[in-house]
């Protein structure tokens, strides 16, 4: 390989990763707004529709002003982490799109067999996403750390125990997918749920479903596990922070839900693939985004409807609920699968493993 | 060529946060530097194409066990300058253990084990082959008997951090969240006729 295909390989690479970093940059900004929207519509009152048609320009007049505002450094604060925290939030949360796919391509018929849309098709896909995504929590620790104030410590140290308990039981719901499947590689779990929605692993795992967008719901603290930025706490983990930082660190906590969103769609509701065969003429990337939107409209719908749970109420949620649930689930299918008879049925949805 | 630059690479940033850890006078500065060995160790397992052993490295250590690490030395208050005190003290067996080190490490270098004619470059696995199943295959069928071991082992280790660290305190006023949770109305309202 000489160096210019080398560089034609990099260049290649970049593009892939602006097309897909910059999407989800400015999604960011706009669900942020659909946010406002919503929650107004919900509560019966207007939400931002002062700037731009509608408030549509809404977004991007907040993020001016972010980018305009000091950033505060606190003097006890231990200056290179705290700088370097909110970067290694966002870091994680965007690295973990490069094996996501987003569709199947023929590029208009250029190539001959259909292409993943992922920056990387790992075969080991799920494996890398929890792996990363698990790394978010060092930017909110340290963080915590690093502002030298008890009410941001307070905050991470709430943070961890959150991430750290809900982990378990999303790596276990996860598992009982890669059962059904018999792959660990994103864009095979998505083919093997090819053929309308009563393939869709919806069905036999439904529990799981549940288990794993709540528990998404708590990892990324979305509303009714929001206690690591509460009210008590003034704000928790990112109290000190101010400016482009604290953007920064709204910027990962979005991308993180719009990447749960999108793993939910591919492990639990088909990826690309249409809910009828007939409506499969309407690209793949749409239905994909269709169904990811829906689950980004459901996060902002439980935002606006459910009350924060008590501590010691969110631990037991995770530790005694939903780790033996997916523990209970995970026993069903195995034993599902090795039960003549029974294995019938589940191999319905194991085209290609069971059989 | 580019692996080669790579492995370089990775290898040097390991070695480098590897002394982090050691001469930072920070622990959690200490901790981070741990963190980032791991990862360019994990990224030595992807040069050798061991992508599944390279991520489940990141996902269990770096993951887990380092966050629950830093979670401690950040509740810790260390005192260094009582620290060092006892630096005179403790110098003559811990010079002992490093030098008994230097020289183990000295002579396993030169024992010739370790040397491109010892350990033979395995060259790339095949395209289709999948690092995942492969490892699934020989753990579950010819070393079953060691992983159970180990499977057995860990779940001693868990009964006994458990039994270990449980205090059930009888003056503490625990609340029963499932009788919370399946409360009615008539449990705390009494109509009373006027």
């Amino acid at each position: 390989m000489s160096w210019l295909d080398v560089s034609i390989t990099a260049g290649i690479w970049a593009l892939e990763i602006l097309a897909i970093a910059v999407p989800v940059a400015l999604s960011v900004a706009y669900i942020t707004y659909v946010e406002r929207r919503v929650i107004g519509f919900m509560q019966v009152r207007k939400g931002c529709n002062r700037v731009g048609w509608a408030g549509l320009l809404q977004p991007i007049a907040d993020g001016l002003k972010l980018f305009l505002k000091e950033t505060i450094i606190p003097t006890t604060a231990n200056k290179l982490l705290f700088v370097a925290a909110p970067v290694m939030a966002l870091v994680p949360a965007l690295v973990a799109f490069a094996v996501v796919p987003f569709g199947e391509t023929t590029l208009f018929g250029v190539w001959e067999t259909a292409h993943v849309m992922a920056i990387a098709d790992l075969n080991i896909g799920v494996l890398y996403v929890m792996a990363i995504s698990s790394l978010s929590i060092y930017g909110v620790l340290m963080a915590g750390w690093a502002s030298n104030s008890k009410y941001t410590f307070i905050g991470a140290m709430r943070a961890t125990c959150q991430m750290v308990s809900y982990e378990i039981a999303m790596g276990f719901a996860i598992v009982t997918v890669l059962m059904m499947s018999g792959s660990m590689n994103l864009s095979a779990i998505v083919h093997a749920q090819q053929g309308g929605f009563w393939h869709w692993y919806l069905i036999p795992l439904f529990p799981m479903f549940m288990v794993y967008f709540i528990s998404g719901c708590a990892e990324v603290a979305r509303t009714p596990f929001d206690l690591i930025e509460t009210e008590e706490l003034v704000s928790g983990y990112f109290t000190e922070y101010s400016g482009m930082w604290f953007a920064t660190f709204s910027l990962a906590e979005y991308g993180a839900m719009i990447l749960i969103s999108l793993l939910t769609s591919i492990l639990f509701l088909g990826g690309w693939y249409a809910p009828l065969p007939v409506l499969d003429f309407i690209p793949g990337t749409v239905w994909l985004l269709a169904k990811t939107s829906f689950l980004i409209f459901v996060f902002i719908w439980f935002r606006a409807t459910f009350p924060r749970y008590r501590y010691d109420q969110m631990m037991r949620l995770g530790w005694k609920v939903f780790l033996p649930l997916t523990l209970v689930w995970l026993a069903v299918i195995g034993l599902a699968i090795y039960t003549p008879g029974i294995s019938d049925i589940i191999n319905f949805w194991r085209p290609g493993v069971g059989a | 060529m580019i692996e080669l630059g790579f492995f370089y690479l990775f290898s040097g940033l390991a070695v480098v946060s590897a002394l982090g850890v050691v001469l930072s006078r920070n622990t959690v500065h200490s901790v981070i530097s741990l963190i980032f060995c791991f990862f360019n160790a994990a990224a030595l397992f992807f040069l050798l194409d061991a992508e599944f052993i390279g991520i489940i490295l990141i996902l269990v250590y770096v993951g887990a066990v380092m966050v629950l690490f830093m979670f401690v030395v950040m509740m810790l208050e260390v005192n260094f300058a009582g620290l060092r005190e006892g630096m005179l003290q403790y110098l003559p067996v811990g010079g002992l253990v490093a030098l008994v080190l230097f020289i183990e490490i000295v002579a396993a270098a030169g024992s010739g084990v370790f040397s491109p004619t010892g350990i033979p470059d395995p060259g790339h696995a095949a395209q289709h082959v999948n690092n995942t199943v492969e490892i699934g295959k020989l753990l579950y069928t010819k070393y079953l008997l060691g992983f159970e071991i180990a499977a057995i082992v860990l779940l001693v280790a868990l009964v006994g951090a458990v039994v270990l660290t449980l205090r059930v305190r009888k003056d503490a006023k625990y609340q029963n969240i499932s009788k919370q949770v399946n409360v009615n109305p008539d449990d705390r309202m009494r109509k009373v006729k006027m």
